[in-house]
Order: structure tokens, then C-alpha cells, then sequence
């Protein structure tokens, strides 16, 4: 019988958060930001079906970035958590802090407890009932939870895109603004990205008590300024 | 509370009612009980369970107009006045009920709540047709309560996007669906409802047209059943006349429905003349000739 070689924890924790930054930082970063009328959530995406950012519940989003099965998988669970919850007790209880503690909870508890840790990073939205109640809980792959203000950067280049989205970010600035800003974020000074490279969503409110709405790629070319060259925008740089 | 994530064998899917069921292990709607409590010599209707009764609906040119009553009766007399029968299913249909109100209602709840998440977790909606068959399979599941006497019979109807065209589907309370041609009323008044659709009814009415068919419908199985409540302008209470066409689910306002009551009441039909005639007999002390 082999008795397997002592490894210090501190190790151990250290190469799974190595692991899972690694695989994290493969993908492509996302951007929310808190705007005059809701909260505006982009990423960088050129699929056109599989969505970094879905509907969770009436004022609820969610947003993830990493290994596409897996956040998708804590995109389900947090749509049966909101639905059972909502139908169990009512369309009110339903609140993004109680799913972003239980994502917290899973992400800590697989980070120190199973072989692999999960790969992704989520962010879960929700639309106050006024301008300054909007929260964005930044969920880590160990389970630290950030409550960000004004706005949060999910992915492998985060840092450089915070600095670079504090510096021209505005918390009362329009939804078309909101949009420029933090598409040149994430695009950074050396390159451009286009609407057909951009997948974008709102929590806004609204007529509907649904307050999540996709933005199409119509919409979002007309908010970038995209006029006339409307041509797909393959050749440009790659992240 | 946990999140619910589930082993893969035993995920739900996008099965709200599924869901549910491995989350609470209670049955719920959608699994029908083996064998089923057959209910012979079950009372027809328990005491004390609230009813619903007429509802309505029909095509029109721009999509499909759904309107029922208010009232619930408990037996003979009435439990509520201001009860609600047609719902929005989702954006694009609308769903009625006729009978146990309790059990309507619940099974309205989760039909929404099953539509909503199918389109949130798969991230599409489902076809009308879809809809139509999931309401279907929880009607089903009720047949045990049904035989008890606790009757739901849905009325669902919506705007097929891919068609462009309204379409109604009845059922019946072993699930069975049945897409109607035109026109469809349940429930107590139902067949009064029906009958004056059917007269009223062309291919080819509008809107406005449908919705006044639908009023009209409902003021007639007023008339001729207790069960059914027609307009009440004391209390401000109308009846819920819905339409669904390519711009979505649209309720109209009390007032709306209102106006289209007495415009019913002046055109002349319903004014008191018969009445007048009995009076004015009664005055002369003798029978009309």
C-alpha cells in the first residue's frame, strides 16, 4: 500500500485558485454598470445562442464567465431556485442576495472540496425600486462574494478593465453612454469591438413586471454609433 | 436551502412541475395517481368549494379575444363577486378557468410559472401547440380531484407566432385537447355564452367587433344562468375581457368593458319595453291581445 505524499494546504488551495484564474482568463470578460434608468450588463461574445448573461427573475440577471457548462449549469439552478421561491411564498421574495449567498455557498464548498474547482465567475444583478438600490454581487470561483458599486468587470483581465472603466464611468450617465464606456473597457485602446462581437442585456424598468431585456444586435450597433458600415466585424482584433 | 442542482439522472429538465416534485417530494400536479380515487356515488359538488362559471372565448381577425364572468358560487348562493377567470399564460396567450376555483387557480399558478421557466431555462419559448399540451397533461393530473366533484376545465387560447394567427383550445377533464375552429365557451353559462357567439360570429370580425360578440356572450349567460354574474355598476365590478393578438396579452380597463355594456343596453334590445307592456296592461287591468 502507497501512502500518498503530504502536500501543505496552503499549497493545495494555491494551485486550485491557479487552476481556476487559468481557465477563467481563457474567456473573454464581461462588464455590468449601474445606469440612469437600470443596469446594463455586456460581454464580449460572439456566439449569438449561447448567452454569457440570461434572466434569472423579474429584477434578477445573471452573467458568468469561464467554461460556458458550468456557469450555465449555476444559471439553471439559480432560475429553479428563483422559480420554486417565487412560487412557494411570493413574486417579491424572490431577491438576488439569497441566490448570490447560496452561489457563494456551492463555489467555497467546491473549491475546498472537490478535485476540480469550477472555472467561472458569476455575477448576479438586481434592479432596485430606486436608483440607489441596485445591486451587483460578484461571485468568485472560491465563493468570496463582492457587492460591487457602480459597476463590476468579471474575467481573466478585470483589473485593467476596472481601471480603465473607473476613469471614464458615471453613475447618471444614459444607457447609449453607458454602453460606449463600457464596450471601450473591454475593448481597451488597441482595438474595436463591434455589435456583432458584443452580446448586451438591461434590467430596466419598465411596463413589464419582467425587467430583463436583450439587446439585439440592431439596437446595439444604433447605441455604439455604428452608422452605415454595418458589415460583420470578423477581422478585427482578437482578445 | 441549497441550490438546486441535481444529479443527472434525476434533473427535472426545464419541467417546472417536475422540479417541484424532487424539490418538495410531494406529488403535485402533472403525475397522475396510479389508479386515481374513483369517486362512485362521489357528490357532484363538495360544500363550501367556491365555482367559477362562464368564460368565453373566440377568434378574431388580429388574433383571439378570451372574457369571463366574475362571479363564484358556493351551491346557491354567492361566495365572491370580484373573482377573477382569465389570466395572461405568458406574453403571447391567455388561459381561462370554469369550476373548483381553488384547484383553478392553483393549476393557473403553475401553468405561468411552467411557461416562464421552460423560456428562461431553455431559453426560447414554447410553441403554442407546447402550451397548449402542457396545460392538457396538468389537467389530467387533477382527474382524481375532478372525480371528487372538484371539476377544472380550462379555456386556453393565445397568438401563434409562427402561424400569425389566433387559435383556441378546449379540454376536457381526463386532459383531453381539442383545438376549436372559431369559438368556444365553459362553464355554467357556457352554452348560452356559445349560442350567442354563434349567431354573432363571421371569420372575419375585428377586434372591436370580437370583443363586443364576447361582451354580448357574457350578458346573455348572465341572463339566463344564476351562476354567472353580468355587469354590476354599483359595485363597479365587470367582467375580465382579455385580447391576445401580435402585440401580445392586453387586458381591457373596467371602463373600456363598461362603455361596452351600455353601448350593449341602449341598443335597444335589452330596454324594458316588454316590461312596459306587462305594466301598462296591468294598468288597464287586462291581457295584451
Amino acid at each position: 500500500m502507497s501512502m500518498p505524499f503530504y502536500v501543505a494546504p496552503e499549497q493545495v488551495m494555491k494551485d486550485r485558485a491557479e487552476y481556476a484564474q487559468k481557465g477563467i482568463a481563457r474567456g473573454r470578460a464581461l462588464v455590468a454598470a449601474v445606469y440612469d434608468r437600470g443596469i446594463l450588463i455586456v460581454a464580449e461574445n460572439p456566439s449569438r445562442t449561447l448567452h454569457k448573461i440570461s434572466e434569472i427573475y423579474d429584477r434578477v440577471a445573471f452573467a458568468g464567465v469561464g467554461k460556458y457548462n458550468e456557469f450555465d449549469q449555476l444559471r439553471v439552478a439559480g432560475v429553479r431556485h428563483a422559480d420554486t421561491k417565487g412560487f412557494s411564498y411570493s413574486r417579491e421574495d424572490v431577491d438576488a442576495r439569497s441566490l448570490a449567498n447560496l452561489y457563494a455557498q456551492y463555489l467555497g464548498q467546491v473549491f475546498t472540496h472537490e478535485m476540480k474547482p469550477l472555472e467561472v465567475e458569476i455575477l448576479v444583478a438586481e434592479l432596485g425600486r430606486d436608483a440607489t438600490s441596485h445591486q451587483l454581487y460578484h461571485i468568485a470561483y472560491d465563493g468570496t462574494v463582492v457587492d460591487e458599486v457602480g459597476f463590476a468587470c468579471l474575467g481573466g483581465d478585470a483589473d485593467t478593465i476596472t481601471a480603465r472603466l473607473s476613469a471614464s464611468y458615471r453613475e447618471d450617465c444614459s444607457l447609449a453612454e453607458a454602453v460606449q464606456h463600457c464596450v471601450e473597457a473591454l475593448a481597451g485602446p488597441d482595438r474595436t469591438l463591434g455589435s456583432g462581437e458584443l452580446e448586451a442585456a438591461v434590467l430596466e424598468e419598465g411596463p413589464d413586471r419582467r425587467a430583463f431585456r436583450r439587446l439585439g444586435n440592431g439596437e446595439l450597433a444604433e447605441l455604439l454609433g455604428e452608422g452605415g458600415e454595418t458589415e460583420p466585424a470578423g477581422a478585427t482584433g482578437e482578445g | 436551502m441549497t441550490l438546486p442542482l441535481f444529479p443527472m439522472a434525476e434533473d427535472p429538465g426545464s419541467n417546472f412541475a417536475q422540479l417541484l416534485r424532487r424539490m418538495s417530494g410531494e406529488p403535485h400536479y402533472a403525475e397522475p395517481h396510479p389508479g386515481g380515487a374513483a369517486g362512485a356515488g362521489a357528490p357532484n359538488r363538495l360544500p363550501g368549494v367556491a365555482h367559477g362559471t362562464t368564460i368565453v372565448a373566440l377568434r378574431s381577425s388580429a388574433g383571439i379575444v378570451m372574457a369571463g364572468d366574475r362571479r363564484a358560487t358556493e351551491g346557491h348562493s354567492i361566495a365572491h363577486r370580484g373573482i377573477e377567470k382569465v389570466f395572461p399564460a405568458d406574453r403571447y396567450s391567455a388561459v381561462a378557468i370554469a369550476g373548483a376555483a381553488g384547484p383553478a387557480v392553483e393549476m393557473v399558478r403553475l401553468f405561468q410559472t411552467q411557461l416562464e421557466h421552460y423560456e428562461k431555462v431553455e431559453g426560447t419559448t414554447l410553441s403554442l401547440e407546447g402550451k397548449a399540451n402542457q396545460l392538457a397533461q396538468m389537467v389530467r393530473a387533477n382527474l382524481p380531484l375532478a372525480m371528487e366533484g372538484l371539476v377544472v376545465v380550462p379555456l386556453f387560447a393565445g397568438y401563434d407566432e409562427r402561424r400569425r394567427d389566433g387559435r383556441i383550445f378546449s379540454f376536457d377533464v381526463t386532459g383531453g385537447r381539442y383545438e376549436e375552429l372559431d369559438f368556444h365557451a365553459t362553464g355554467s353559462g357556457g352554452r348560452d355564452a356559445k349560442n350567442t357567439i354563434k349567431l354573432g360570429f363571421r371569420p372575419d370580425l375585428s377586434e372591436e367587433e370580437a370583443v363586443q360578440l364576447a361582451v354580448r356572450a357574457l350578458y346573455e349567460a348572465a341572463d339566463e344562468d344564476s351562476a354567472t354574474g353580468g355587469p354590476d355598476p354599483i359595485r363597479g365590478i365587470y367582467p375580465v375581457v382579455a385580447v391576445v393578438d401580435e402585440d401580445g396579452y392586453r387586458r381591457l380597463s373596467d371602463e373600456a368593458v363598461a362603455e361596452r355594456f351600455s353601448a350593449l343596453l341602449e341598443e335597444g334590445r335589452y330596454r324594458p319595453d316588454r316590461s312596459a307592456d306587462a305594466t301598462s296592461a296591468s294598468e288597464h287591468g287586462s291581457q295584451p291581445s
